[in-house]
C-alpha cells in the first residue's frame, strides 16, 4: 500500500513546491494539480507570456512494426498515408458503429514508429484493433515524461536554454535534441490554441528538464507558471477543442445507447476521409453522412455575465427544450459566456434562435434568467501568433 | 378463535416483506414459523457463547432499496454498512485486490495485466446497460408469453420496449450475455487468470452451475446488480447479522398490525372445491383464512403442505421436475483474534471484503467437476468475510465471526451424510484458508459446518439451495417456477406463492414477497402498498 | 434480370454445391472454387493410405432437408444406406433405436412408451422451428417485411403449432440441458447415455451443458422418410446436380484473398497469383477464415472482427479410418446388426466424464465413439480390405503439449474402449490413420476442425451465428455472402445453410 493513491509523476517534487493551494486531482491516476496559485493568473501566464504544464498523465501508446502504419490508418478516421516522418495529425477514432471512442494526437517517429497519445484508456481497444496486423503496441504512458510549455513567449523561453532550430519548426512538427545532456523530443503542439510546444524525455531527465526551462523564470528573464487543469479548461475551449468525458460520453463508456456521439454530431466531420482505406466505424458514418443531422455539438456563445453552467437550451424563451451546455467558462479575454453545447437538430439544421434558461445565485439566493445564444463557426478565440513560423521573439 | 385475511407460511425475508405489505393495506395477516426464530435464511444466531452467527445468507445488496423506504426498515432498526471490495489471493503468493477506491482498482488490475485493466472499463459498461435492464424487471410481475389478456399483452409491450432501448448490437449482445457461460463471457474481455477467475465466482454461487456452464453468465448479474446507496455491484453486511433484516422487516409487520406464531409448522394446507381455505398446522389446530400465502419453495409447497389429490397432475409433475439442487455448504467460524494472510501487506483494506481462493477457471471448473459426481470440491470456491471487522455487535471485542460460504457442496455425498465426512468437508475449507493464513487455524474457537443437508433440515430450503430453485432459463421470468404460474397465483383459488421459487428468483431481496403482495392486493381490490422501481433516467 | 451476374462459391462442401445449384438454376453463372481435389468436403469420401475409398468425414446423416431434395430434384437417399443406432452395452444387452423406436433386451415398457413421446415431442418442437431453420434469421431491429412475416410465423408455430401447453413447455425446455430432460423422461440409463451422445457429439459441451437440447433439435431429423444414412453418394449426386445446372467447378484452387475495393467485393485472388473477377462471391468457408484469412480486418471494423476472432469453433472429435483383417464376431452383433451405427455411450455420467476432459486440453480417458463398419458391397478398389470409420471424441483440438506424440495414446484408449465392448476387436485391426482435429484444420481448410464450423450454443445460433453483423448471409462487405455452417442454422448435413443463402442472395438481386 501507498499512503497515497495517488501515483507520482518524475515532475512531482517541482509541482508539490510550487503549488501553494494544494488542490490536486486524479488525473489517469496520477498526482494532477488542478490550480497551483490562482486561476486568472495560470489563466494569463498561458495567454500572455509563458506556461508549464505535467502532461505525463497523458495516456501514451508507442506503436511499431511493419504493419503500424496500415493498422493506425485502420484504427482513425483521418487518412495517414501521407503523414511524414516528424509530423503529428491530430485524430479521433471510433467503433464499429461510428461513435468516438477518444481523440488525441499520432505523432510519426519514423517509417514504422509511431506515439499515439489519448486522453483515455485505450489498450483494450487498441488490442482489439490489431488483430490481423503486425504491430507491437506498448503502453508507455509511465515511461515518457511529457511537459507543455505554451504562451506567447514560449518560443523565446526554449530558445534562451539553448534549444535551436525551433524558428523553423512549424506546428505539428517534431524535432529531436539533445540540451545539457537532455535527449528530449520537441513537438509544435498544445491544447491551449496559442503558440507552444510539448517536451518528451524519459523519466529521469524530468526534474533536470523542468529547472532548466523554469530557471528562466527564476533568474527573471521570463514569467513562467505551472498550470492546472483549470486553466487548461478555459483555453481549450476558448480554442474550441473539444473534451471526451466533457463534453460527450465516450462510446466504450456510454451505458445508455443515446449518450454516444459521432464525429458529425461533435461537429467533426473535417476529420472523417471516406476517399481513405477502410477504418473502423466508416460503413456506419458513410450511413450517418447520408441522413439529416440530428443533433450537433456547437460552439456557442451566451450573452450577458451569469454563468450558464448545465443550462437547458430552449428554441425560443419557455420554448421547446432544444439540447444542453456540456462545458462553459468565462472568457477572460473575449469577456463573454462561452460553452460547447449539445444541440438537437431540426430538419438537418441548426435551430436559427437559441435561448439559455440560466440558474444562478447571489449570496445563496436562487435566481433564474433568460439570455440569447450565439452559435460561432469558427474557434472563438484565435491569435495568428500561435501558428507564424519563425514565431515572435521577446 | 382469530379470523384472519391471510396467512403466509414460513416467516422468511420474503414471507415478512409480502405480509407486512399486505398488513399495510389493512388486511389482517397471519405469518406462521415453524422454528423458533424468525427469518429462515436470515437470521443471526448465537451459536457460540456471546458470538453471533449470519449463519445462512450473510451479505446484503439485492434488498430492493424501494421495499426498504416503503416499509421504513430504517427506523426499524436495518442498518446495511457497505462492504470496502474484494480479494483473490493468487497460489504463487501473489492477490488480486479489489478497491472501491477507482485508480487503486485500475492499477491492482494493470499489475496484472495492463490491457485487462482497460478492458475493465468496456466490461463494466457493458455490465451496467445488462444490469439497468434487469433491474427494471425485478419489481414486475412476468407477463404469460402464451396468453392473451390485455395485462400481459400490455406488459409484454413494457418489457420489449425496453428492450427496444438497446441499440441493435446491443440487443444480440443482451441475448448472447444470457446464454452464455462466464468464461466464454469474460474471456471476450480478459486475457489474465487471476482475473477471470476473480470476475467468475459471482456466477456460480448457488448454481448447480461450472464457469463454463452456459447461463451462467446471467447469475453474475444476481451478485453485480445489487446496490447499496446507490453503488451497484457493492455489497452490505446488515449490523447484526442478516438476522436484522427480518428483524426490521417484522417489526415493521408488527406495526401494521401483523401476527407472528413462531413454533408453528404447517402440516398441510387444506383444501376444499379447489380453493385453498385454511392451513392445519403438524398440532393439529386449523386455520382458516381467505388467502394463503406459501413462501416455501416450489417443491416443498407442493410436494409437501398440499395433498397431491387436490392438485392438478401437472403441477405435481412440474414441483417434481423442479430444479433446486443444492450445491452450496457454509463454514461459520469464531475466531479468537483477526487472521493474518501472508500475501497482504500489512494493515491492507482487502481484508475488509470478500476473500477468495479460486485463482484460475480451471479450478473452477474442477470444483464443479467433483460436484456433478456427488462429491464435495476437494478444491473448492470460496465467499469468505469477517463482518465483525466492523460490526461490533457479532462478536467480542477483538474476535471475529467469519463467514465462509463455499461452492461446491453436493446434496447427498455417496453413501449420505455423516459427521466424519461433515467433519472431512469441513477440514477442507478450513485447510483451504490454512494454506493461506498461517495463524488461522489456531485461531478457531468453535465452528459450523453446514452441509445441503443442514440447510434444508433447519431452513427448510429444499436440497439446500440458496435460491430456492436453479436460475437457469427453463426457471427465469415466466418460466419461475413453473411455466403458466410465474404470476404468483398457485394452482388453487386464494393461494399464492411468494418465495424466491418466483421471480426475480434467489438472493436476499425482498422483491418475490412484493410482487406477491401487489398480485394479492389486485385481487382483493386493496389499495396498492407495493412500491415502485425507482428507476434511473 | 439476373442472367449476367457472375458468381464464385469459394469451396464446394455440399453447402456450397447447394447454393451454387440454386444460383445456377435462378440463372447466374456460377463458379465453384474448390481448395482440394474434389468437392463434397465433409461429404467427399476418403481414400486411405491402402486405396480403400471410405466413407467422408461426416459418415453418417439424415440427408439433406426435403425441400432442397424437391426444389433440386435430387433423389433421397436410398433405403438401403438407412442406418439403425446400435448403442453397445459391456454385458452385450446393446439397444437398437430404429423407426422412432428403441428396442432392447432390457428395455422397459415404460422407457419404450416414453421413448415415443419423446420423439413426438421433439418432433413437434422441431417442426415449430422448421420456419426458422428454412428461412434467413430475422433481424430484431431495423426489420424488413420478411423478417417480420418470419418472426410472426415463429411465434405463430409455437402459440398455435404446438398449443399453448406444449409452448410453454417448449420455452423450459429449449435453453436447457438434455440431461434434465432425459432424467425427467426415462429410467434407462443406457437411452439416456445414447441420446445424450446424439446431442453432444460435435460439439464442445456435455449433457449437462445447457444448450444440449437445442443442438439435440439441431442435430436429429425426425422426419418420416428422413432417418440416418450413410452419407457414401451424397457428393457425387450433388456434384452431378450442380454441373447439370450449369455449375462450373474448379478444383485444386486455393483462395489467397477475397478481392474488396472500397467496400464492395469484386473478387478473388488464388494462391497461384490468378484472379477471378465476379459480381457476387459466396463462402462456404468458415467465419474466421472468410473473414480473418480471406478478407482481412484491414476491410473490417475492429469490434466485429475481434468478435468473429472469438467465435468457439474447437473441434473435439477425431476420426479414425480402419482396415480390419476380419469381421468383428459377436454373438450380440450378429448379421446386418454389425454395420449399423454402432455407439458407445452407455449412460450420461459416462458422457459427462469424457467431456471434462476436454475442458482443459485432454483427451478422454473413456472417449464416446461412432463406429460404422462397411458393407462388403461398399468396399473400395481395393476389395480385399474390410473397413470401418470411426469418430470419436473427446479429442480437443488445443490439446495440451499437442497432438504429436499423443496420437498413438489417444487411438490405443480408443482401441481400448472398443474391446471391452467388441471383445477381441484389438486383434482385428490391421491399420488405421488418425484425423485430429488439427489435421481436420488442415486438410478441410476450416479454423479449428470443428465439425459444425462453430459450436451449436445459443450464443452462437439464429441470428447470431456466426456473428451479429453477419448474421443474415450478408457480411459487412457489400456482395460478399456466406453460405457454409458457420452461418444459420449450422451444422449438419442438411444444405439449409446453402439453401438460405441463396434465398438471401436472390432476394438482394
Amino acid at each position: 500500500m501507498t499512503s497515497s493513491v495517488f501515483q507520482k509523476s518524475p515532475f512531482q517534487a517541482r509541482l508539490d513546491a510550487l503549488n501553494i493551494v494544494q488542490q490536486w486531482t486524479s488525473w489517469n491516476g496520477y498526482k494532477s494539480a488542478q490550480v497551483f496559485d490562482t486561476i486568472a493568473s495560470e489563466y494569463f501566464a498561458i495567454r500572455s507570456t509563458c506556461s508549464l504544464m505535467d502532461l505525463t498523465p497523458m495516456e501514451k501508446f508507442r506503436i511499431t512494426g511493419p504493419d503500424s502504419q496500415r493498422f493506425l490508418n485502420r484504427l482513425v478516421t483521418r487518412d495517414l498515408s501521407n503523414l511524414a516522418i516528424d509530423r503529428v495529425a491530430y485524430v479521433i477514432w471510433c467503433n464499429d458503429e461510428g461513435k468516438v471512442l477518444d481523440d488525441g494526437t499520432v505523432f510519426r517517429l519514423g517509417e514504422n514508429d509511431f506515439r499515439l497519445c489519448a486522453q483515455h484508456h485505450q489498450l483494450d481497444w487498441l488490442s482489439i484493433s490489431r488483430l490481423g496486423f503486425n504491430v507491437n503496441i506498448e503502453k508507455e504512458t509511465d515511461d515518457i515524461a511529457a511537459l507543455a510549455v505554451q504562451g506567447p513567449t514560449s518560443f523565446s523561453v526554449l530558445n534562451k536554454v539553448g534549444i535551436e532550430g525551433l524558428d523553423k519548426l512549424k506546428p505539428f512538427q517534431i524535432c529531436q535534441q539533445s540540451i545539457s545532456g537532455i535527449e528530449i523530443m520537441i513537438s509544435r503542439t498544445g491544447f491551449t490554441g496559442d503558440l507552444g510546444y510539448e517536451l518528451w524525455t524519459s523519466p529521469e531527465n524530468a526534474l533536470d528538464l523542468w529547472d532548466l526551462i523554469y530557471g528562466q523564470c527564476e533568474n527573471g528573464n521570463f514569467d513562467i507558471r505551472a498550470i492546472g487543469l483549470h486553466a487548461l479548461n478555459m483555453v481549450r475551449i476558448e480554442a474550441g477543442f473539444i473534451m471526451p468525458g466533457e463534453d460527450f460520453v465516450t462510446a466504450e463508456t456510454a451505458v445508455r445507447a443515446d449518450r454516444s456521439r459521432s464525429p458529425f454530431e461533435l461537429g467533426l466531420s473535417w476529420l472523417v476521409d471516406f476517399e481513405k482505406p477502410y477504418f473502423t466505424g466508416k460503413k456506419a458514418l458513410q450511413a450517418e453522412a447520408l441522413r439529416p443531422a440530428n443533433r450537433r455539438l456547437v460552439k456557442l456563445s451566451v450573452e450577458g455575465n451569469k454563468p450558464p453552467a448545465d443550462a437547458f437550451l430552449y428554441d425560443k424563451e419557455n420554448g421547446k427544450r432544444i439540447g444542453t451546455v456540456k462545458s462553459c467558462v468565462w472568457s477572460p479575454i473575449l469577456k463573454a459566456n462561452l460553452t460547447l453545447s449539445d444541440i438537437e437538430f431540426e430538419n438537418g439544421s441548426c435551430p436559427e434562435k437559441i435561448w439559455a434558461e440560466i440558474y444562478y445565485q447571489k449570496e445563496l439566493e436562487w435566481k433564474s434568467s433568460w439570455s440569447q445564444c450565439h452559435v460561432s463557426h469558427k474557434p472563438f478565440w484565435k491569435n495568428a501568433r500561435a501558428s507564424l513560423t519563425p514565431p515572435m521573439k521577446f | 378463535m382469530e379470523n384472519f385475511d391471510a396467512i403466509v407460511i414460513g416467516a422468511g425475508h420474503n414471507g415478512l416483506t409480502n405480509a407486512a405489505f399486505l398488513a399495510k393495506a389493512g388486511l389482517k395477516v397471519l405469518v406462521l414459523e415453524k422454528n423458533e426464530y424468525i427469518g429462515g435464511a436470515t437470521a443471526s444466531l448465537e451459536l457460540h457463547k456471546n458470538w453471533k452467527y449470519s449463519n445462512c445468507s450473510y451479505v446484503c445488496s439485492l434488498f430492493r432499496p424501494e421495499i426498504y423506504q416503503s416499509l421504513d426498515l430504517g427506523r426499524h432498526g436495518l442498518e446495511v454498512v457497505p462492504l470496502q471490495g474484494s480479494v483473490t489471493f493468487k497460489q504463487d503468493g501473489d492477490y488480486l485486490g479489489s478497491y472501491h477506491q477507482s485508480d487503486l482498482w485500475r492499477r491492482e488490475v494493470a499489475r496484472h495485466s495492463k490491457k485487462d485493466a482497460d478492458a475493465a472499463v468496456r466490461f463494466d459498461a457493458d455490465l451496467m446497460k445488462w444490469c439497468r435492464l434487469i433491474r427494471g424487471f425485478l419489481l414486475r410481475t412476468p407477463p404469460d408469453p402464451a396468453s392473451f389478456r390485455p395485462r400481459d399483452a400490455l406488459e409484454f409491450a413494457f418489457l420489449l420496449k425496453k428492450f427496444y432501448s438497446l441499440s441493435e448490437s446491443e440487443l444480440y449482445e443482451f441475448i448472447r450475455f444470457f446464454t452464455m457461460s462466464i468464461a466464454n463471457y469474460l474471456e471476450q474481455y480478459f486475457e489474465s487468470d487471476v482475473i477471470l477467475a476473480h470476475f467468475s465466482g459471482g456466477s456460480i454461487i448457488g448454481t448447480g452451475l461450472g464457469v463454463y456452464s452456459p447461463g451462467t453468465a446471467y447469475v453474475l448479474l444476481h451478485h453485480a446488480m445489487g446496490d447499496v446507496d446507490g453503488n451497484v455491484g457493492s455489497w452490505g453486511f446488515a449490523r447484526g447479522g442478516m438476522g436484522s433484516v427480518a428483524a426490521a422487516l417484522s417489526s415493521s409487520f408488527l406495526s401494521f398490525g401483523g401476527t407472528i406464531r413462531k413454533s408453528s409448522e404447517v402440516k398441510k394446507i387444506t383444501v376444499s372445491n379447489q380453493t385453498a381455505t385454511g392451513v392445519e398446522l403438524v398440532s393439529g389446530e386449523i386455520i382458516n383464512a381467505n388467502a394463503i400465502i406459501s413462501n416455501l419453495d416450489a417443491k416443498r409447497t407442493f410436494l409437501k403442505i398440499i395433498d397431491e389429490s387436490d392438485l392438478p397432475e401437472d403441477i405435481v409433475k412440474r414441483a417434481k421436475n423442479f430444479k433446486i439442487r443444492g450445491s452450496s455448504g457454509k463454514v461459520n467460524i469464531a475466531l479468537d483474534g483477526m487472521p493474518i494472510f501472508s500475501a497482504l501487506p500489512d494493515k491492507s483494506p482487502l481484508t475488509l471484503g470478500h476473500m477468495h481462493f479460486s485463482d484460475t477457471l480451471e479450478r473452477l471448473e474442477r470444483a464443479y467437476d467433483d460436484w456433478k459426481d456427488d462429491r464435495w470440491s476437494s478444491d473448492p470456491y470460496v465467499d469468505m468475510v469477517i463482518p465483525t471487522q466492523y460490526d461490533p455487535t457479532m462478536a467480542p471485542p477483538g474476535k471475529h465471526m467469519m463467514s465462509v460460504f463455499v461452492q461446491y457442496c453436493p446434496v447427498s455425498p455417496e453413501g449420505g451424510w455423516d459427521d466424519k465426512k461433515k467433519k472431512a468437508f469441513g477440514d477442507t475449507v478450513i485447510n483451504q484458508i490454512g494454506d493461506y493464513s498461517p495463524n488461522f487455524k489456531d485461531l478457531i474457537l468453535h465452528a459450523e459446518i453446514r452441509t445441503p443437508h443442514e440447510i434444508e433440515k433447519e431452513v427448510g430450503l429444499t436440497e439446500g439451495n440458496i435460491f430456492q430453485g436453479e436460475l437457469t432459463l427453463d426457471q427465469l421470468m415466466f418460466n419461475r417456477p413453473f411455466p403458466g404460474y410465474a404470476q404468483y397465483r398457485g394452482p388453487l383459488k386464494r393461494m399464492y406463492m411468494c418465495s424466491s421459487s418466483n421471480h426475480p428468483g434467489g438472493g436476499v431481496m425482498g422483491a418475490p414477497g412484493a410482487n406477491a403482495a401487489r398480485e394479492i392486493l389486485r385481487d382483493f381490490k386493496r389499495k396498492n402498498t407495493t412500491p415502485e422501481d425507482f428507476g434511473d433516467d | 434480370m439476373t442472367n449476367n451476374l457472375k458468381v464464385i462459391v469459394i469451396g464446394g462442401g455440399h453447402n456450397g454445391l447447394v447454393c451454387a445449384s440454386y444460383l445456377a438454376k435462378a440463372g447466374l453463372s456460377v463458379q465453384i472454387l474448390e481448395a482440394r481435389d474434389s468437392v463434397g468436403g465433409a461429404c467427399a469420401p476418403i481414400i486411405d493410405n491402402n486405396g480403400n475409398k471410405l466413407a467422408g468425414l461426416a459418415h453418417a446423416s439424415y440427408g439433406l432437408n426435403m425441400q432442397i431434395l424437391k426444389d433440386l430434384d435430387l433423389p433421397a437417399l436410398p433405403i438401403q444406406l438407412s442406418l439403425d443406432t446400435i448403442s453397445l452395452s459391456e454385458d452385450g444387452s446393446h439397444i437398437t433405436f430404429a423407426n422412432n423406436s428403441v428396442s432392447g433386451r432390457k428395455i422397459s415398457e415404460r422407457d419404450s412408451k416414453s421413448y415415443r413421446g419423446f420423439i413426438e415431442e421433439f418432433k413437434k418442437y422441431s417442426e415449430a422451428l422448421d420456419v426458422l431453420t428454412t428461412n434467413i434469421p430475422p433481424r430484431l431491429k431495423d426489420m424488413d417485411w420478411h423478417d417480420k412475416k418470419t418472426l410472426i410465423k415463429i411465434g405463430w408455430n409455437l402459440r398455435f403449432g404446438l398449443g399453448k401447453k406444449l409452448m410453454r413447455e417448449f420455452l423450459r425446455v429449449g435453453g436447457i440441458n438434455i440431461f434434465d430432460v432425459l432424467n425427467e423422461k426415462f429410467d434407462d440409463p443406457a437411452i439416456k447415455g445414447a441420446i445424450a451422445f446424439d446431442a453432444v457429439l460435435g460439439h464442445k459441451m456435455g449433457p449437462r451443458t445447457p444448450n444440449t437440447v437445442l443442438s439435440y433439435l439441431q442435430k436429429i431429423s425426425f422426419g418420416e422418410n428422413n432417418s440416418l444414412c450413410r452419407s457414401d453418394n451424397l457428393s457425387t449426386l450433388l456434384e452431378e446436380k450442380a454441373k447439370s445446372l450449369g455449375v462450373k467447378i474448379l478444383t485444386n484452387s486455393k483462395i489467397d484473398r477475397i478481392i474488396i475495393e472500397d467496400g464492395i467485393c469484386k473478387g478473388v485472388k488464388l494462391e497461384s497469383a490468378e484472379i477471378f473477377k465476379s459480381d457476387l462471391v459466396i463462402s462456404n468457408a468458415d467465419a474466421k477464415t472468410t473473414f480473418l484469412k480471406f478478407v482481412g480486418t484491414e476491410y473490417l471494423d475492429a469490434m466485429f472482427s475481434h468478435r468473429v476472432d472469438s467465435i468457439r469453433q474447437e473441434g473435439a472429435v477425431a476420426r479414425i479410418n480402419l482396415c480390419l483383417k476380419a469381421l468383428p464376431k459377436d454373438q450380440n452383433l450378429e448379421g446386418d446388426k454389425l454395420f449399423q451405427r454402432l455407439i458407445i455411450a452407455p449412460d450420461m455420467q459416462y458422457v459427462e466424464h469424457a467431456f471434462n476432459h476436454s475442458k482443459y486440453g485432454e483427451y478422454s480417458d473413456h472417449p464416446i465413439l461412432e463406429m460404422i463398419i462397411n458393407r462388403v458391397e461398399d468396399r473400395g478398389p481395393s476389395v480385399n480390405s474390410i473397413t470401418a470409420t470411426i469418430s470419436a471424441s473427446f479429442a480437443p483440438y488445443d490439446l495440451k503439449g499437442g497432438w504429436g506424440k499423443n496420437r498413438n495414446l489417444f487411438v490405443n484408449r480408443v482401441f481400448e474402449t472398443i474391446e471391452k465392448y467388441i471383445p477381441g476387436f484389438n486383434n482385428l485391426v490391421k491399420s488405421y490413420e488418425l484425423l485430429t482435429p488439427c489435421d481436420i484444420e488442415e486438410q478441410y481448410n476450416c479454423v479449428g476442425g470443428h465439425w459444425h464450423h462453430g459450436e451449436m450454443g445459443i450464443d452462437q445460433s439464429f441470428m447470431m451465428r456466426p456473428v451479429h453483423g453477419s448474421a443474415q448471409y450478408k457480411t459487412p462487405c457489400k456482395n460478399l455472402y456466406l453460405c457454409g455452417a458457420s452461418a444459420h442454422p449450422g451444422g449438419g448435413i442438411t444444405g439449409l445453410p446453402g439453401h438460405n443463402a441463396a434465398k438471401q442472395i436472390i432476394r438482394a438481386i
